[in-house]
């Protein structure tokens, strides 16, 4: 069995991001780190290959930069390999755009399964798993809290508005996992070693047979009219609780007769 | 000129719309003269209550019979763009299928999508997105520079359902063609979740709690509270991820979108990622140790202290209200 996992690399989200003021899209200049929202579906996939006999995670991502810090920290938790898609063409690529590509870089691996997070903590899209599903003509259920797999099916649970909706799809397909609903393991030291020597195939646009003038800035088919200043909201009363504080929020409420 | 036909995917539970699908209905009925809402199931009995609110028709694509509704949604519309009988505009709201039907429309007519709307506007014969980023500071408005549909997914709450007391919707139907392989999974049995009290994302007090409660029991507190103001308890996504209370819970750029009339953040630092979900709450009271959090920035009540010591004095004074 084999799970393709696809991870995101994006700026720490720690540090504030900014949009280039030339090209209106997020600066991704600082150093990448994996996506935490991606460390859910690479849990999720060691958690389904261990114990199998010939299970193994791999990883597809794709980044403008040859950067793999991130995909090491994934490598690390125990995924076997990974495959890169970087090319400078790739840079404001839309979710469309980067569904194609991670596609053609997915074939390669004659995955089983194909695992996502449900969208990236950067772009938050969400719509990158769907599109790989269509493009490559496979079912797909969206936001898994719990993924079975029984022979050439799989069984999820789906989320849904009021509870969950127990979902079954044939493989090999698409499936995305929410956040939270799996602990994500610390790689250990040995595990952090073994990811310096593990295969990461890094392709371009070329390799995987993508007209680079297709994606990227170059491939755009929306275009940014303007940027504004959303209106802030002012700050109001600040008090520091001195044993009372309750009573003032009593009152707060009070006020707006909601009480 | 002007946008002529849009095409909203509608949402329903009960035999009613759902309040994504209303709100959708409030704005696009503004923008074009034709408005058609597109369904799976019965369409004659929400065409009442769509067309009060601005539909001109609702076509339902029949009943999925246990298949999801994405593939066969989105393969209704693309067969409707091929045969040149396809809309302008289609909007989905950010639900789990809108994501699904627009992710998959959008790879099959070859066409981006535009996501995280919160508000469109008309540009000559084009529609363009407003979509916040960086926590909602910065306001981007987007378009489509092709002439391929125009696929928006819009957050929900971003427009006032409201009725026009228009005349009932026609009712029709659209034929999904043939999902393949993409419609093969099958929902095998639904599970709901009880909750007592409102719903999150329609209740007039919200009372949610972060990881300043400390451990996965304190959240209690936050559920007696929530109680007692009749209202619904929240969460940030940090104690969301840590799985003290599931995900549907979640406030927040990944969660959902509240609007209450009192916000009560108790124990949350106010990332943007959470302060996306709650800021346009009419009044937000928060309690937070640090007095740098951001949260306060934007407090109508800002309560530097401890939740520990705040929030039981809090329950047991609403207590002896009665």
């Amino acid at each position: 069995m084999n799970i393709v996992v696809c991870v995101k690399q994006i700026p720490d989200p720690t540090d504030p991001g900014a949009l280039d003021p030339e090209t209106k899209t997020l600066k991704r200049d600082a150093k990448l780190i994996l996506d935490e929202s991606d460390s859910y579906g690479v849990e999720m996939a060691l958690q389904l290959v261990d114990g199998t006999e010939d299970g193994e995670v791999r990883l597809v991502s794709m980044a403008p930069n040859n950067e793999v810090g991130g995909l090491r920290t994934a490598l690390a938790m125990g995924a076997a390999s990974a495959v890169l898609v970087s090319d400078e063409a790739l840079a404001g690529s839309d979710s469309l755009s980067t569904a194609k590509v991670l596609v053609e870089a997915i074939k390669r691996c004659e995955p089983t399964l194909i695992l996502t997070a449900t969208e990236s903590s950067d772009g938050y899209t969400g719509t990158v798993p769907v599109q790989i599903a269509e493009l490559l003509d496979l079912p797909s259920v969206t936001f898994a809290k719990e993924i079975t797999i029984n022979g050439d099916t799989v069984t999820v649970k789906r989320q849904t508005e009021d509870g969950y909706d127990e979902v079954e799809c044939p493989l090999p397909c698409v499936v995305s996992v929410t956040a939270g609903v799996v602990e994500p393991r610390y790689p250990s030291f040995k595990g952090i070693m073994a990811a310096k020597n593990k295969p990461v195939e890094e392709l371009d646009l070329a390799g995987l047979g993508i007209d680079a003038s297709t994606v990227g800035w170059a491939g755009a088919r929306q275009e940014i009219t303007e940027v504004t200043e959303a209106a802030v909201r002012e700050a109001g009363e600040i008090i520091v609780d001195e044993g009372d504080a309750h009573e003032r929020i009593l009152s707060f409420m009070d006020d707006l007769k909601v009480l | 000129m002007g946008i002529s036909t849009i095409w909203i995917y509608g949402e329903a539970a009960n035999g009613s719309a759902s309040s994504t699908t209303l709100e959708l209905l409030a704005k696009a009925r503004e923008l074009a003269g034709t408005v058609e809402v597109i369904i799976h199931g019965d369409a004659a009995a929400l065409a009442t209550e769509l067309g009060a609110h601005g539909a001109t028709s609702v076509q339902s694509v029949g009943d999925l019979a246990g298949g999801l509704a994405g593939p066969r949604i989105a393969s209704a519309i693309a067969g409707a763009v091929a045969a040149g009988t396809g809309p302008d505009v289609v909007l989905c709201a950010t639900t789990y299928d809108g994501r699904d039907i627009a992710g998959r429309l959008s790879a099959k007519l070859d066409a981006p999508v535009i996501t995280n709307v919160v508000d469109l506007v008309a540009d000559g014969d084009r529609l363009l997105g407003v979509e916040p980023v960086f926590g909602g500071v910065v306001n981007v408005t987007t378009g489509f520079t092709g002439d391929s549909t125009a696929i928006f997914l819009v957050r929900p709450k971003s427009f006032e359902a409201s009725s026009t007391g228009g005349a009932a919707a026609t009712v029709g139907s659209l034929a999904a063609g043939d999902t393949g392989n993409t419609g093969t999974s099958v929902v095998k049995d639904r599970f709901v979740e009880e909750t007592s009290g409102p719903k999150l994302d329609e209740a007039a007090i919200v009372v949610s709690g972060g990881r300043g409660l400390g451990e996965a029991e304190k959240y209690e507190m936050i559920e007696s509270l929530a109680k007692l103001l009749k209202g619904a308890p929240g969460a940030s996504r940090a104690v969301v991820d840590s799985g003290w209370v599931p995900y549907s819970y979640q406030v927040g750029q990944t969660g959902k979108v509240v609007k209450p009339t009192v916000y009560l953040a108790c124990g949350i630092s106010g990332a943007t990622q959470h302060l996306v979900g709650m800021k346009g709450s009419a009044n937000i009271i928060a309690i937070n140790k640090d007095e740098e959090a951001p949260i306060f920035g934007v407090a109508d009540l800002g309560i530097v202290g401890d939740v520990h010591k705040v929030l039981p004095k809090l329950i047991e004074a609403l207590e002896a209200r009665g």
